[in-house]
């Protein structure tokens, strides 16, 4: 008779196990499990189909967002022989050049960017442009003619001027021809400070824009066969200069990479709270799913169903849950996508193309995982019900099992595999994942510690003032603190989820707020708010005069040259020396030095000594500390720069601190006076405009046509819009997790369910009023969501703390609202919902539940 | 008479049960100190088509025979031969196997799952045994069995919309949906009036009839007991008379 029971995985066996699916999904005994599925997956997918429309747009159109298939950058002109090359390898070439300066209309200046750009620009992607602001666009295979200007439609607002008008551009005046409206090789608004202007190449030179000492990005564009583009970089490679580069397709645009990356990881690591969350709804609200089928295993086995048999319908059931709850949680997700579009698409990249499938992949994968990992193992262990339970009891614990099961142990595997790939994936790296998955965990496991304790001691506290303020009666307080420490765990856990969607919210909402004002309002109100650079020695005397004749006395002009830092100690310096990205930017690029004979209030010397008016002191520099630390150069050290062609070297007598948020112009080096003389120099300056007094501004540009004005306040106006953005998409994505701790409260509520009911029903037999139990109800609800919100603003205050203190170095100011509205929100949401989940243990009639029973 | 006729539906030979103090089943050693013992050796043999009430006192074992005769609990010593097969030389699954096959159960608490319509609930066992096209057949014999209890209009209605006599007509239109040879009934009136159990008794002893099902209960219920063929009384664990 061997071999009676064997069932195969038939197609009966599917349509059975989908069947007892339908019937329980109609009974509502998978809710909250179908839901924690599609909330993680949902979480997961938003955002990765999010960062993958960056990841497209940079992989599938590297071409366009270079403009060209290759490029070579530089700061400094480059070698007509880089063309020549390209062209004699029969490749298509184009130049550009980008830099900031002051556009004036007939009243109005302002900083743009400006391109100036060869005749065969761009060489991959297309320009649109449009007759007017908001007008219709079109595409256009034309440039602007000699004597003509496209521009940004901020542009135009903000100068107050149209199509067909005149601007000032350094000493010419060139016409508006039309509106730029796209642009293939431009990045997002987060790398942009100001609006873009785009002229011919041909007019730049009588412009005299373009001056010693002026910060230029130099471009050569290149587009043709793969062949020869590889055959022109391996030419050019040994060929190039400090500061010069090539960029292809895959090293293309690294700072919208890096931006793109840090989306990633912290997005992504984001949406791995809330899966984590996730996965404890689905693992308690699995739990009670299968405490509810001990019966329905114990009457499957009496009819004649094998474990195997059992086994295999939760199997398929799971494996049907998943897929469905993934799929939904997909379309979920990608409604979810365009919300981190809004707030932050245009930030990093203009146009995003349509997602591939990864994500949708990586979401069914996080369906499957988190079903099989978190709630499989509870459904497994229903093969081993005895039949004998339809004639005696036996509670779940009592089951024989026999131990962990092999399939069981499979499934647990599943899920931590599932959390770990997770994690990995959305750090890009392993060891990183790694390091941020202990991070993580270790963070919660605080918060766990934080949250246990609360619930433990108010617990405690609470029972003894029940207690002696009652003497006996069974109080509104005690049924409602019994029911939140019936299972502590549970609650712990339920404060723990809630206390971090919280946490976030209040560290974006309110800290964030006091962190920036506290900031502020630490600056002098009369902090400069303007920088004047590009101000040629010709004309250091007359713009000197200007100021004075303004009454502006005070306003000091410094000397800048551009240098670059070749070697220390004799020893060449390299990019490549350094894993720091800030290190290997400033030994890639040029940067400032200037003279001095004073030092000024808002710098101190912390090592060496400062060379006064010491005269023999021609051959020492005074470095920035932080720049000191980043490149590794200590006191003594001999620096050698690159200026203009020529070598110049010096050692390093002092170390200074620059209070950077001045505002005041300062120095990364800093040279005695005469030691840089002869080399190429231009002036730069900053001081305080009050409001209201822009025509000063526009009576300087009309004097010196060439200088260029940073509006500080229009950038501060610019980086406190991109935090806000960046906040809300922050904040998005953790209403995921606040619904995870929602839907973790639910199972938790779920789960208890089936006790409430009976206790609330004897209760009411006995004659307590259903006003009391809701109160009760309520006590506990309430308890609960403001346990959360002190845990959540004890955590966002020490946060707070910690980035006042490290980060900007200031003293946070306690904010007792903080507070309050954790306690309040975090109370009132939880209170509510809480009612809302037990409304039904509250409307059924005792009557009802009792004889269920 | 043909062969199968003369041979016993279920043949008991020896039965016993005993459990340590905590509660666990022992093994052959009845003669375990700390064992309590439950059942001692019931001998027993049951004809097809024959009714037989286990009666007796609380605590005589009438439920834990019950159990051991329908093969959900292993005996500490003895056999149960269900047709010809030796039920505990069965492996647990192979013995479920046979219970789906050859037996239908009643329960005194109904036992019916709550999530399913009392059309689903019949159908639910037939289900189990995997066929070629179980839904259709399923639902035609499940269908008709209700009509037979007289629950034609109330079969789209879960068990918590039906009355206790109701609830128990659907399990007994399930325990007959599979045509068992062989149908326990562990106190199918114990939760129920006198006047509803009536009828649940009419209509079990009805199929009973037509379907030639050997029909075995455990009842309190004298009413119920005197319908059957033959009461075996149960004192103590042992078999006291047996009419």
């Amino acid at each position: 008779m061997t071999g009676r029971s064997s069932t195969s995985f038939s197609f009966a066996a599917i349509r059975l196990s989908l069947r007892m699916l339908g019937r329980d999904w109609r009974a509502g005994e998978l809710r909250v499990l179908f839901a924690a599925i599609v909330l993680a997956v949902s979480c997961v997918s938003s955002v990765g189909f999010f960062t993958d429309r960056i990841a497209q747009a940079l992989m599938q159109q590297t071409g366009e967002l270079l403009g060209a298939d290759l490029r070579v950058v530089a700061d400094h002109p480059l070698p007509v022989e880089y063309d020549q090359k390209a062209e004699r390898l029969g490749l298509h070439v184009a130049q550009t050049r980008s830099f900031r300066s002051m556009i004036q209309a007939a009243d109005t200046a302002r900083l743009a960017e400006i391109k100036a750009v060869s005749a065969s620009y761009p060489l991959r992607g297309v320009l649109r442009i449009a007759p007017q602001p908001f007008a219709r666009e079109r595409l256009t295979q034309a440039l602007p003619a000699v004597g003509e200007v496209w521009v940004d439609p901020q542009l135009l607002q903000a100068l107050d001027a149209k199509v067909g008008d005149y601007l000032q551009v350094g000493f010419s005046r060139l016409r508006i021809s039309a509106v730029l409206t796209y642009e293939p090789d431009r990045s997002g608004n987060m790398f942009s400070i100001a609006p873009r202007l785009l002229m011919t190449l041909a007019d730049l030179p009588a412009s005299g824009l373009i001056q010693e000492g002026s910060h230029v990005r130099y471009h050569l564009l290149v587009a043709g066969e793969a062949k020869k583009l590889a055959r022109l970089r391996r030419d050019l490679t040994p060929l190039l200069q400090r500061g010069e580069r090539v960029e292809g397709a895959s090293d293309a645009r690294p700072e919208v990479r890096v931006a793109l990356q840090r989306a990633q990881q912290f997005l992504g690591l984001a949406s791995v709270v809330a899966v984590l969350l996730a996965c404890v709804a689905i693992a308690l609200a699995a739990r009670r799913y299968a405490r509810r089928h001990l019966d329905t295993c114990a009457l499957l086995r009496c009819f004649g169903a094998s474990q195997r048999r059992i086994s295999q319908l939760f199997f398929i059931q799971s494996l049907a849950l998943s897929l469905l709850a993934g799929l939904l949680g997909i379309a979920g997700g990608f409604l979810a996508q365009q919300g981190l579009v809004v707030l932050l698409g245009d930030l990093i990249v203009r146009q995003l193309p349509w997602p591939s499938w990864t994500p949708a992949g990586v979401g069914l994968l996080v369906a499957l995982g988190g079903m099989l990992g978190f709630a499989l193992p509870p459904l497994l262990q229903l093969r081993d019900v005895p039949a004998l339970r339809v004639l005696r009891r036996v509670p779940m614990q009592a089951i024989p099992g026999r131990g962990l099961q092999a399939a069981a142990l499979l499934a647990y595997f599943c899920g931590a595999a599932m959390i770990v790939g997770l994690v990995v994936h959305q750090a890009g790296e392993l060891v990183l994942g790694g390091i941020l998955l202990a991070g993580v965990l270790m963070a919660l496991m605080l918060l766990w510690g934080v949250a246990a304790g609360f619930t433990f001691g108010l617990h405690n506290l609470l029972r003894v003032v029940s207690r002696r303020s009652l003497r006996g009666r069974v109080s509104v307080w005690h049924l409602g603190l019994v029911n939140l420490t019936r299972n502590r765990r549970a609650t712990t856990l339920q404060v723990m989820a809630f206390g971090v969607g919280l946490m976030v919210l209040l560290l974006l909402g309110i800290v964030r707020g006091d962190l920036l004002q506290t900031w502020a309002q630490r600056l002098p109100a009369d902090a400069p708010n303007r920088f004047v650079t590009n101000i040629q020695p010709a004309q250091l005397l007359s713009v000197q005069d200007f100021f004075t004749r303004q009454g502006m006395t005070g306003v000091s002009l410094f000397p800048m040259v551009r240098g670059r830092l070749t070697a220390i100690n004799g020893t060449a310096v390299s990019p490549q020396q350094f894993d720091n990205p800030r290190a290997q930017g400033l030994v890639r690029r040029e940067f400032n030095l200037s003279w001095a004979d004073r030092l000024q209030a808002d710098n101190r010397i912390v090592q060496g000594r400062w060379w006064g008016k010491d005269a023999g002191a021609i051959h020492e520099l005074s470095v920035e500390e932080g720049l000191a630390k980043t490149l590794g150069i200590a006191l003594g050290d001999r620096l050698t720069f690159r200026i203009a062609g020529e070598t110049f070297s010096a050692t390093v007598s002092s170390l200074r601190s620059v209070q950077w948020d001045s505002f005041r112009a300062n120095f990364f080096v800093l040279a005695p006076p005469g030691a840089l003389d002869g080399y190429p120099v231009s002036y730069i300056t900053s001081f305080f405009l009050p409001q209201g007094k822009a025509e000063l501004l526009n009576r300087l540009l009309k004097a010196f046509p060439n200088l260029t004005v940073i509006d500080i306040d229009a950038i501060m106006q610019q980086v406190r819009q991109i935090i806000a953005r960046v906040s809300l998409a922050v904040e998005f994505v953790f209403l995921f997790t606040l619904a995870a701790g929602l839907l973790v409260m639910a199972a938790a509520i779920q789960s208890t369910l089936d006790v409430r009911h009976h206790e609330n029903a004897v209760l009411r037999a006995l004659g307590a009023r259903r006003r009391r139990l809701r109160q009760s109800l309520m006590v506990e609800f309430v308890s609960l969501g403001a346990l959360a919100g002190v845990v959540a603003a004890l955590f966002a205050n020490g946060l707070g703390e910690m980035v006042a203190r490290q980060v900007l170095e200031m003293e946070y100011v306690f904010n007792p609202w903080l507070w309050l509205v954790g306690l309040l929100a975090g109370g009132l949401g939880v209170g509510l919902a809480g009612l809302l989940g037990t409304r039904q243990v509250l409307n059924s009639p005792p009557l009802a539940v009792l004889r269920r029973l | 008479m043909n062969e199968s006729l003369k041979q016993p539906v279920l043949l008991v030979e020896g039965l016993s049960k005993a459990v340590s103090r905590v509660g666990d089943s022992v093994g052959d050693n009845t003669g375990d100190e700390n064992a309590l013992h439950i059942l001692d050796d019931i001998g027993l043999s049951i004809q097809r088509g024959e009714s037989l009430a286990i009666v007796g006192p609380s605590g005589a074992g009438k439920s834990t025979l019950l159990g051991l005769l329908a093969g959900l609990d292993v005996p500490s010593a003895g056999k149960v031969i269900l047709d010809g097969e030796d039920m505990f030389s069965l492996s647990e699954d192979d013995r479920a196997a046979l219970r789906g096959e050859k037996i239908g159960f009643v329960f005194q608490s109904f036992q019916l799952l709550p999530s399913f319509t009392a059309l689903e609930n019949v159908m639910l066992p037939l289900e189990l045994q995997e066929r070629a096209e179980p839904g259709r057949d399923a639902r035609r014999a499940a269908e008709q069995l209700l009509g037979q209890v007289g629950l034609t209009a109330r079969m789209h209605h879960y068990p918590s919309q039906l009355s206790g006599g109701e609830q128990q007509r659907v399990a007994i239109a399930r325990a007959f949906v599979t045509q068992p040879a062989l149908l326990f009934a562990d106190e199918p009136t114990g939760n129920l009036d006198a006047r509803t159990s009536q009828q649940v008794i009419d209509f079990m002893f009805a199929l009973n009839h037509e379907r030639d099902t050997t029909l075995v209960l455990v009842t309190h219920d004298h009413q119920l007991a005197a319908r059957c063929e033959r009461v075996l009384t149960l004192q103590d664990g042992r078999v006291q008379t047996l009419q």
